[in-house]
């Protein structure tokens, strides 16, 4: 029998690796859970407020797009929008080409992994280095990330030092502390060569125009320090009413993706440098890229646009434990890509339409999102809709015959006395496709089908 | 959400689900003594068969509603419908609402929803029960089904369980997690489901528990069927079987 996708990418998962990937995903859900718990006395009421206020956003979107063109402008941005990947990959490297910048520095963005711009940039011969630490050894092994957060969950030291070895930073060593030591001294020269910075947005305040952005290393903060053009890739539905939203969505945001109470490091970015402001680059442009986002809003699915990546539903999905990023074969995996990535593949839905069905719906994934979105019931509409589309589903057993039975009490009581037929043969040897992988690691219990409705009768018979 | 009105007559209509109808009539039993116990008058109406959810989470929403149909004409009426499962309760006050959300019988299905409780958050929550009488001295580690998520049906039982002489809830590590049951996942992701069930196993047995107590029947078979076919098989007991037991402890 054919086999899904996702499964038979966990089977054959490296032991080590989905051990690696099960422990940090284990911590990172302990972690969020202890903080929030510790800082506030009522951490769902918070999610719920937050899941308002990122919903009230993508249902004002235009307006509040429109609002943060102006006021961005106003701080004295440009401001662009692409519709596809490809008009957001031509919109960086045209303002690149424009001001004949060869060398670019990137701080982490899962936008620009999702057009793949760095591979369009390479193409223009443009350099472009990450500068997240994750991010720049996916680079130089030719990888993608498995998680949005920590992009190498998947990887150990001894992978990362081999690499460092291959790449000329020096003999092997896997100390921690020695490779991230040599990464610094390599990407500060790359910091003081190039030409522009890309960074992308965790939120842009429609009220303000201004760029929020957060990580760990402090690398946006160095990417926007020598090169003389800032270029921001925001995805449309980045954007919030206000900067007071902040005061709710930066709480939940590090605590829910680190364990963090806030990043080490939050920028809030006020357009480029001016008389009064010196600092920065000189030129600063804010790209809102769509790229599906728009046919996902007129969805029964928009709810996933209030997602803002913090990756606290990949920690806590066994699913996501078990099988690894890239089981999901897109830029977004776990809980989120499951119901994100076949939406931004538009029409090409039915080759991704078999990743809301890799969940047992355990709803754990709904329970620690910082934006409260019903992910299992997004799971269960795509399911709904892969079916509608015939989108293949191996291993999914075919459900009219079980609806006609279950409509047809007669029938259905029939059933439940005569399986007892069951009990008398070896199950294992039963020509019932779908039966046999349970059997293959569970029993089943003795049949005992209306038992339970003879009790009764007996019962009022006295 | 579930309505905060819920009705509470001690007049209520049974759904027993149909695993306890094809499998476990012992935790049909035990419902039914359990409700008396506290004063219920149990109906059982006879055509009922299933709720639905293996095809509402196969993606096949219209033989779902098909069964639902034939559910909420079998449910009629107005007295609470009371189940012993959480995932099965779910589906009828959650899912039946969402995959109806675009029909005109919507609201047909909405009352039902509305007066559907799951066992433990019915005795708690809707009766008002406090304590459980008697005694059941043992050890056990209480596994919070998925779907009981975001309802008052986990701590109603644990409340109930904690309540009864002699038992003692044990702890375990990563609480949250799922069996790997899924009902159909469990077939179509065999690998993940198993490995997601021995993890759940590992964890339930960490403390050398007597019983495996939980308020879904779907997750203990899960359970005790990967056990078996381990051969470290556990004991498994649904929530209602320990509040049967208990009583018949009591002198």
């Amino acid at each position: 029998m054919a086999e899904q996708k996702v499964e038979l990418f966990a089977r054959r998962l490296d032991h080590g690796v989905q051990k690696a990937v099960h422990n940090n995903s284990a911590a990172g859900t302990e972690k969020r859970y202890n903080v929030l718990g510790t800082d506030y006395s009522a951490p769902d009421d918070l999610r719920r407020l937050a899941g308002q206020i990122r919903q009230h956003s993508i249902e004002y979107l235009d307006t509040y797009l429109e609002q943060a063109e102006q006021s961005l402008k106003r701080q004295g941005a440009h401001v662009h929008f692409a519709v596809t990947a490809d008009d957001a990959c031509r919109a960086v490297s045209d303002i690149l080409q424009k001001a004949g910048a060869k060398k670019v520095v990137k701080s982490k963005s899962m936008i620009s992994e999702e057009i793949h711009l760095n591979d369009h940039l390479g193409t223009m011969g443009i350099e472009s280095v990450e500068t997240d630490l994750g991010e720049y050894i996916i680079q130089i092994d030719g990888d993608h990330p498995s998680h949005i957060v920590k992009p190498i969950i998947h990887k150990n030291r001894r992978d990362i030092a081999k690499s460092f070895e291959r790449e000329g930073l020096g003999d092997y060593n896997d100390d921690p502390e020695t490779i991230t030591r040599r990464a610094r001294v390599f990407m500060r020269d790359k910091y003081l060569q190039a030409d522009a910075g890309i960074t992308g947005a965790n939120f842009v305040s429609a009220e303000s125009g201004r760029l929020v952005l957060v990580t760990n290393e402090g690398n946006s903060r160095f990417c926007l320090a020598a090169p003389k053009i800032h270029i921001a890739l925001v995805g449309i539905e980045k954007v919030i009413p206000s900067d007071a939203d902040l005061a709710v969505l930066l709480n939940l945001l590090g605590r829910s993706a680190t364990g963090q109470q806030l990043t080490v490091y939050t920028e809030f970015i006020n357009g480029p440098a001016r008389t009064d402001r010196p600092s920065g680059p000189q030129e600063m442009h804010v790209i809102f890229v769509d790229n599906q986002r728009s046919e996902i809003l007129a969805s029964d699915c928009r709810e996933i646009l209030r997602c803002i990546r913090c990756g606290a539903c990949l920690n806590v999905c066994p699913v996501y434990r078990q099988a690894s990023g890239h089981a999901y074969r897109s830029v977004y995996p776990g809980p989120l890509g499951a119901v994100l990535s076949p939406l931004l593949a538009g029409k090409k839905f039915k080759e991704l339409a078999d990743l809301p069905k890799a969940s047992s719906l355990c709803g754990a994934c709904n329970e620690v999102c910082p934006v409260d979105i019903p992910i299992p019931d997004l799971l269960l509409k795509l399911r709904n809709r892969g079916h509608q589309e015939h989108a293949p589903s191996p291993g999914t057993p075919p459900m009219g015959a079980f609806a006609k039975l279950a409509s047809s009490p007669m029938l259905w009581r029939f059933a439940m006395k005569s399986n007892k037929v069951m009990n008398l043969v070896p199950l294992e040897k039963l020509p019932l496709p779908y039966l046999q992988p349970w059997l293959k690691t569970r029993t089943l219990p003795t049949w005992r089908g209306g038992e339970f409705r003879s009790w009764m009768k007996s019962r009022h018979k006295k | 959400m579930q309505s905060t009105t819920r009705p509470t007559d001690r007049t209520v209509q049974l759904m027993a689900t149909c695993l306890c109808d094809a499998f476990f009539d012992d935790v049909a039993r035990a419902t039914v003594e359990v409700l008396e116990h506290v004063g219920c008058e149990v109906e059982f109406p006879e055509n009922q068969t299933c709720c639905g959810q293996p095809a509402f989470n196969c993606g096949d929403w219209p033989a779902s509603r098909e069964v639902m149909r034939h559910t909420a004409r079998v449910f009629d009426g107005s007295k609470p419908v009371i189940v012993p499962s959480g995932s099965c309760a779910a589906m009828l006050f959650h899912g039946a609402p969402l995959e109806f959300e675009k029909e005109k019988d919507l609201p047909t299905v909405q009352k039902l929803a509305n007066r559907t409780w799951e066992l433990a958050d019915f005795l708690v929550n809707g009766l008002g029960v406090e304590k459980w009488p008697g005694r059941f001295p043992a050890r056990i580690a209480f596994h919070r089904a998925c779907h009981t998520r975001g309802t008052g049906s986990g701590e109603a039982a644990l409340k109930l369980l904690e309540s009864i002489e002699g038992l003692e809830v044990v702890p375990f590590g990563e609480a949250e997690q799922c069996c790997g049951f899924g009902g159909t996942f469990s077939v179509s992701f065999p690998h993940v489901s198993s490995s997601m069930g021995c993890l759940k196993l590992e964890h339930l047995t960490e403390m050398n528990p007597d019983f495996i107590v939980s308020g879904d029947m779907s997750c203990l078979m899960h359970l005790s069927g990967l056990a078996e076919r381990g051969e470290k098989p556990v004991k498994t007991l649904h929530f209602a079987q320990i509040l049967q037991t208990a009583l018949h402890r009591h002198g």
